[in-house]
């Protein structure tokens, strides 16, 4: 346990004077393993360095929540290093910068995960700690007391006193009437204020089990050893019978909606969403494709058109952009933003925005921008090789959102073969009003915002 | 954007505006470079010089089809003066906005024609472009080509520094609303005083307003010499083809007068200031410190090592512990040094909820008065020691990584051993060396204090001498 790891100069030297055409050239394939509770194992080496990217994900986020315990799945994971039966709050990260590691979270609304990046030879010690607390967290209500003071304060951090986060936040509980992605991830300030040690038991009990969770190892490692390692700590793990997930689809929008976020700030912002469809098929599909194209096409690089246009050649923008997220077990949007140059409104900004939708309808999109969006494409999937940690999340999302770590490359073969016609009929088809939501920031003073907070009375000198 | 993700923490995460605030760099990554004895090379890192005196540092991985260059110059935000605040950051950003007859866009479309991304740099002490490209020839000489124009003859287009004036005076007008903005801007100030860094590095409404295409060339015409550049290559290409890059890269660069740009002395401060400053956020930013320690500085690892243990080891540091983990005050609670060309900050930072601001800054100060008294335990000091030094190869196990250091360790001039020194280094370190140099290095009594975020604004001023 704990071990200390020892530098030689040569472990540390050895990854970079590979010779060229040495294995990591070539990246090595990855190997998968169901144990026999459930719990799927996927392992890609990458023998750069003598490092280990570990981790642990669950599929359960906020989208698995119930109506007055928003927020319930992040909370949870802040309560995953507060204490097991064994191991004492705050000590599995101790053990884990010990052994040299660093360690961290993040919830999404589809998943939850849990890393470590250590010393190739720690990863036994990040299995018995991930195994350990899959099934022996304890939750004490101390613990819980406090650290919902730190996820409340990560609220304002993020959220509360960022006007482009609240536009967002109240964006999608605008758009969304029925699925719970109209819920922020991090909940609702009156449900973060009434959340109970029993719900977070309640939800770690359910969901927090091998059949509901894949461990992802990329690094320098093989991967019969890594299953035998899995296999040994989470192996006696026992199968859990999971709640049943309810679809709560979405209805479909029955025309434009509006909404107006009062805020202090300087500038207006205008974010706009169309509801679109999700990569399902990812074999089959070919809009969700298109729609990702159309995305860089309109600002995934400097020569893209929405900064070249509204921003640069126009000057009516600041800046301005477009994204689309088709992966996700919920409904997908199309998105639209910008902020707008000093002296024009919001409304002059959402022409802005529609116009160059109205241009891709009516013009279409060249073979040149389409060429240099795949480029990048390219190029990017050489990058990330540069970063294990990239390609571990990239897998993990994949397979625990409902793909498989194959629809990767499947998806940037896909990505190459799309048309620009496949482009201007996605636009002319999907960014319509019908399914749009559009949210105005609406500036105000500082000195004319609501005071949310108690008294402040911070006093000072010593 | 709409995939949400939130971690569990932001480590060193210090919430303040990146645009603002580009002068603070996370302390760790590439911040720990210091004397040290040669040893076994664990990185074969290749130094030279170009004809033109450029310094060249460069590791090959051909196990990549990649190459990370970056070409950098002592031409950051310290090397502004407070009338024309601002100059260095715009000379910096507009050098890609047109060059050598072609266009912005021109230029933006090329290097996304090859899936080439060029990046800037920008801090206090330096100012330089890196770019990041495929190695195959057929991206990399178009992109290094680009590259190489960019850096020998940017144009400053008249009307594309009128737009991005505008641009920037949007983007100071929204900072200045926002309570971290104006937290980091008042820190800066009250701890650098008349001293360059103390300037907001993208300048003020009325210094960006004023600023003239002849700023800018006058600007890029001192500082960006060939002989004061530092190219830092990492990747796929040998070290022949690396060494005809540095010579691309600096061919017709302008040549400095000789004389080295110096940057002012930094003068201590004398007494502790605490500024309070209203604002109806839900939370006050809270921001602690003063003038730390400039780079090769003899102390830096002691600093270093306890300043693991105080505020910069994570989860498991002191004030983490006590703000975070104790009490549930922040979700964000740190402290880093800033080791600079001369003394960088040392800073604490954190963020709570309004009424409880005072019981938090009660809090840091007792932890940081209890650390400099007393230094760490050996216990602490052993548990810093194994993460750090057993977490040693994460901080080289990418061409990212290791290219940014090679740019560090040659902008700094520090010896290319670095690495492999690293390691005795941190293992040297005693709790006496930690008490001795806080003691030499941190007043708790002579700290500014910054909190954006209350009801009125309030300043104090401490006795001078306590």
């Amino acid at each position: 346990m704990n071990p200390v790891i020892r530098l030689s100069s040569i472990f540390v030297a050895a990854w970079l004077l590979l010779p060229s055409g040495a294995s990591a050239a070539q990246p090595d394939q990855v190997a998968v393993r169901e144990l026999a509770n459930g719990l799927r194992v996927v392992v890609k080496p990458d023998r750069r360095a003598p490092v280990v990217v570990s981790m642990v994900w669950y599929r359960i986020g906020s989208v698995d929540e119930q109506n007055g315990v928003t927020g319930v799945a992040h909370v949870l994971e802040h309560m995953m290093f507060k204490g097991t039966r064994t191991v004492a709050p705050g000590e599995f990260s101790r053990l884990i910068a010990a052994a040299g590691g660093r360690d961290n979270a993040f919830t999404s609304r589809d998943y939850t995960g849990y890393f470590q990046t250590l010393h190739k030879s720690a990863l036994p010690l990040s299995f018995r700690l991930e195994a350990d607390r899959m099934a022996n967290l304890v939750l004490s209500p101390d613990e819980f007391a406090k650290e919902l003071k730190v996820v409340m304060e990560e609220r304002r951090l993020r959220t509360d006193d960022r006007p482009h986060a609240m536009v967002y936040e109240r964006l999608m509980a605008t758009a969304l009437a029925a699925h719970p992605y109209r819920n922020p991830v991090i909940g609702w300030m009156s449900d973060l204020e009434h959340l109970s040690v029993a719900d977070t038991r309640v939800f770690y009990d359910e969901w927090y089990g091998p059949n509901n969770a894949t461990v992802v190892v990329v690094g320098d490692v093989v991967p019969t050893e890594v299953f035998a390692l899995a296999e040994q700590y989470f192996g006696a793990i026992p199968r859990k019978t999971l709640p049943p997930r309810k679809p709560q689809e979405e209805p479909p929008q029955l025309g434009l909606k509006r909404l107006t976020v009062k805020v202090p700030a300087e500038l207006p912002y205008v974010l706009m969403a169309y509801r679109v469809p999700g990569l399902k098929k990812p074999a089959e599909d070919w809009e969700p494709y298109a729609l990702d194209m159309l995305g860089s096409i309109l600002s995934g690089n400097d020569a893209a058109r929405l900064p070249r246009t509204l921003v640069k050649t126009d000057l009516v923008a600041t800046s301005a952009g477009a994204s689309y997220d088709g992966l996700g077990r919920g409904p997908a949007f199309f998105y639209l933003s910008g902020t707008p140059v000093a002296g024009r409104s919001a409304e002059q900004m959402e022409q802005n925005l529609r116009r160059e939708v109205k241009r891709v309808v009516d013009e279409g999109v060249t073979e040149a921008e389409l060429n240099r969006v795949k480029a990048q494409v390219i190029a990017a999937q050489v990058f990330q090789r540069d970063s294990m940690f990239f390609q571990a999340r990239q897998i993990g999302s994949m397979e625990t959102i409902g793909f498989s770590y194959r629809d990767l490359d499947l998806y940037i073969e896909k990505l190459k073969q799309v048309t620009a016609d496949q482009v201007r009929e996605v636009t002319r088809k999907y960014l319509i009003d019908d399914v749009l939501t559009v949210a105005y920031l609406d500036p105000q003073p500082l000195e004319g915002a609501p005071r949310r907070a108690a008294p402040a009375g911070v006093r000072h000198g010593e | 954007m709409g995939n949400k993700v939130l971690n569990r923490n932001v480590l060193r995460g210090n919430g303040l505006s990146k645009n603002m605030l580009s002068k603070i760099r996370p302390a760790l990554a590439a911040a720990l470079l210091c004397v040290a004895q040669q040893a076994l090379a664990i990185l074969p890192i290749e130094q030279w010089q170009t004809s033109s005196g450029a310094k060249v540092l460069f590791v090959a991985n051909r196990g990549l089809p990649m190459l990370d260059v970056s070409v950098d110059f002592p031409a950051g935000s310290g090397y502004d003066t407070a009338a024309k605040a601002g100059v260095a950051a715009m000379t910096n950003g507009l050098l890609r906005m047109g060059a050598d007859g072609l266009g912005e866009d021109d230029i933006a479309r090329r290097f996304a024609d090859i899936g080439a991304a060029l990046g800037g740099r920008f801090d206090f002490d330096r100012a330089g472009l890196s770019l990041r490209t495929l190695s195959d020839p057929r991206q990399r000489e178009p992109a290094l080509d680009l590259l190489a124009r960019i850096l020998r003859a940017p144009a400053f287009p008249a009307a594309v520094l009128n737009r991005e004036k505008a641009r920037q005076i949007g983007a100071l007008k929204e900072a200045d609303l926002k309570p971290d903005s104006q937290a980091g801007r008042m820190f800066y100030r009250l701890v650098y005083r008349e001293h360059p860094y103390a300037l907001r590095s993208v300048g003020e409404v009325d210094t960006v307003g004023n600023m003239t295409r002849d700023d800018l060339l006058a600007f890029y015409r001192q500082h960006y010499a060939a002989d004061r550049a530092v190219i830092a290559i990492m990747g796929d290409v040998s070290r022949a083809d690396a060494g005809a890059i540095a010579e691309q890269l600096t061919r017709g660069l302008p040549r400095s007068n000789g004389a080295a740009p110096a940057l002012p002395q930094v003068i201590p401060l004398e007494r502790a200031i605490t500024r309070v400053v209203a604002h109806p956020a839900t939370q006050s930013h809270i921001l602690m410190g003063a003038p730390g320690i400039h780079r090769g500085d003899p102390d830096y690892f002691p600093l270093f090592v306890g300043n693991h243990i105080l505020g910069g080891g994570g989860f498991v540091s002191r004030i983490n512990e006590e703000v975070r983990q104790k009490r549930g005050l922040a979700y964000s609670a740190y402290s880093y040094f800033s080791p600079q060309q001369v003394p960088g900050p040392f800073v604490i930072g954190m963020q709570t909820r309004r009424d409880q601001a005072d019981e938090a800054l009660a809090v840091t100060r007792k932890t940081l008065r209890d650390f400099v008294s007393n230094g760490p335990t050996e216990k602490e000091l052993v548990a810093a020691k194994q993460n750090i030094v057993g977490g040693f190869p994460m901080r080289i196990d990418s061409n990212r990584k290791i290219h940014e250091y090679l740019a560090v360790i040659g902008f700094y001039g520090l010896p290319v051993s670095y690495l492999e020194d690293f390691v005795g280094n941190v293992e040297r370190v005693t709790v006496a060396d930690i008490k001795a140099a806080f003691a030499k290095h941190v007043d708790p009594e002579k700290l500014v204090t910054v909190v954006v975020g209350a009801d009125k604004d309030q300043t104090l001023t401490a006795p001078a001498a306590r």
